[in-house]
């Protein structure tokens, strides 16, 4: 693997998100919430949700962690908002069969292809789903929890 | 006369590859050192011609297993200047030492309201041990404080130290920040008032040469992997009286003399302590690490580390957005950094591509990212067999960092 390949990892758009995350604050009438940690490099996640019936009304997040857990966190919320609790399901299913490398059909991604990058550094897959597995997490329970990718 | 780099390059042979189409640029030392060929081949000629269990067979192979494991013991009862073969315990690591004194020494004597010390900068392996016996015993865990450079803020250890205190547990080199402490002093200061000091030394011994006479510490535990030998193996230091006294904390096979249902008489030391089928392949790898690093000079090997870290150091201080944790006076060849806006994962994943081998993370020892309000750093650690070039490396790759990131 050639040093250019880090340009698929570290895309403009990651980049972007990262220096400039979307729907980075607290939510105070979330009415879901959950704590994702990763212990092994110290990335800790807060995701709100606020579910309305089944329909996602608005998500955010606060924390801190590298470049791809921020990105993919600012990404994530943004892709689903106004989305429902199946359509964000199905949705995650997609990102992750991306990162860990089986060809879908990307046509409904959108931004998020751009994760696509993380398939040649397995190493960081777990940074790039933290806040996936968070947010499935809030989805579930109603506040806390930890998830841990490790 | 100094080291001569390019032999002992050639005796790793895994330093010869390329990552990502650059050479191996190996700088993550504190957390696992490379092993020399003399070492992995004193392991498989052990397992070609001399494998058999230890202390019990009468025929040939066993007899030289024998001595091979107990040959290795008193190697490293040289490199650390103990009285006696006795002291030395095998272990699986420093980790495996650290749990056997706080189990095996401390716990029985441990009261509700007594404390254990340690200090701010530990692994957790010198952490996490100590906690659950203070969880056991309802003793208190207090912790010696550190300051912003580094170092460990001493001005208060007279009151730490006091008739609760059972014993003080305290690294020798931090694994985080590459800070020397001053354990000698702090082991009389312990000892005028009768209190017992551990010393973690795992990353010490790589370094620097260690004498437990001269440090008057009563137990001393290192680990193998981190000193060129194989994992899964290392030792412990005692003083000879406390483990006589120290009741055994594993039972089986060589650490008993004779077994009844009624009674079973425990064997002498350092038997005592080593229940089961030792790791014989690792400690006659760990003696035959010794003897690679005796035969280099220990001496040599800290001066040419010494240089390596002083290099580090000014390279990365003349490089803007660059900032290192720890600034000791007293330093082994650590250096931790933090590059500006980067998260030190990210720039472990940058510097991979470039086939420089760093550790990002915590290092074990979340209290010290703490103190600094990080959440990790980036980390390079040298050993004897890295060069000058390789410091050029490592500042290209922060400079490549940075431009990515830019």
């Amino acid at each position: 693997m050639s040093a250019g390949d880090l340009r698929d990892l570290y895309q403009q758009v990651i980049m972007d998100h990262n220096k400039k995350p979307r729907n980075f604050r607290e939510m105070s009438d979330a009415n879901h919430l959950a704590h994702g940690n990763n212990p092994l490099c110290g990335d800790a996640l807060v995701v709100y949700l606020k579910l309305n019936g089944d329909v996602i009304e608005d998500v955010s997040f606060q924390g801190s962690g590298c470049a791809i857990s921020v990105a993919s966190a600012s990404l994530m919320t943004e892709a689903l908002k106004g989305k429902t609790i199946a359509e964000a399901d199905r949705l995650y299913t997609l990102v992750h069969k991306q990162m860990t490398g089986e060809e879908i059909d990307t046509s409904s991604l959108g931004k998020l292809e751009v994760l696509s990058g993380v398939k040649e550094f397995p190493a960081r897959v777990k940074c790039a789903t933290l806040s996936w597995h968070t947010i499935h997490a809030a989805m579930d329970n109603d506040h806390d929890i930890s998830v841990t990718t490790e | 006369m100094s080291l001569d780099l390019a032999a002992i390059r050639r005796d790793f042979p895994i330093l010869d590859q390329q990552i990502n189409g650059h050479p191996l640029v190996y700088l993550d030392n504190a957390a696992s050192s490379q092993k020399p060929n003399q070492v992995i081949d004193a392991i498989s000629d052990y397992y070609r011609q001399d494998n058999a269990n230890v202390h019990r067979g009468v025929h040939r192979l066993s007899q030289r297993a024998t001595d091979a494991y107990e040959g290795a013991r008193d190697k490293v009862r040289a490199f650390v200047n103990a009285k006696s073969d006795k002291e030395i315990i095998f272990v699986r690591g420093a980790t495996e030492a650290v749990n056997l004194v706080a189990q095996s020494f401390v716990r029985p004597m441990l009261a509700k309201g007594d404390d254990v010390l340690i200090s701010h900068m530990e692994h957790h392996a010198n952490i996490v041990p100590w906690q659950m016996v203070c969880e056991q015993t309802g003793a208190n865990l207090k912790v010696i404080p550190m300051t912003t450079k580094g170092e460990l803020d001493l001005s208060g250890l007279n009151e730490l130290l006091n008739e609760r205190t059972k014993i003080m547990a305290v690294g020798h080199v931090s694994n985080a920040l590459g800070t020397i402490n001053p354990v000698k002093d702090m082991i009389a200061k312990a000892h005028a008032k009768g209190i017992p000091v551990l010393v973690d030394g795992a990353q010490a011994v790589p370094h620097m040469a260690v004498d437990v006479q001269d440090l008057d510490c009563d137990f001393y535990v290192f680990s193998g992997h981190k000193m060129f030998a194989p994992t899964g193996i290392g030792a412990l230091y005692g003083k000879q009286d406390l483990l006589e006294a120290m009741p055994p904390w594993q039972g089986g096979g060589d650490m008993i003399l004779s077994v009844s249902f009624a009674h079973t008489q425990y064997n002498e030391l350092p038997y005592k302590f080593e229940a089961g089928t030792p790791h014989i392949a690792g400690a006659i790898g760990l003696g035959a690490a010794i003897d690679y690093m005796q035969t280099l000079g220990v001496d040599k090997i800290a001066q040419h580390e010494h240089d390596l870290l002083v290099v580090a150091t000014t390279r990365l201080d003349a490089l803007d957005g660059v900032r290192i944790i720890g600034r000791a006076e007293h330093k082994a060849s650590v250096v931790s950094f933090m590059i500006a806006g980067v998260h030190p994962h990210d720039v472990g994943t940058i510097f991979d591509q470039q086939g420089v081998a760093i550790r990002t993370g915590h290092h074990c020892a979340q209290p010290v990212m703490q103190f600094f309000g990080i959440p990790a750093t980036a980390r390079a650690s040298f050993a004897f067999y890295n060069t000058f070039e390789e410091i050029d490396a490592l500042v290209d790759a922060i400079k490549k960092v940075q431009e990515l990131f830019a």
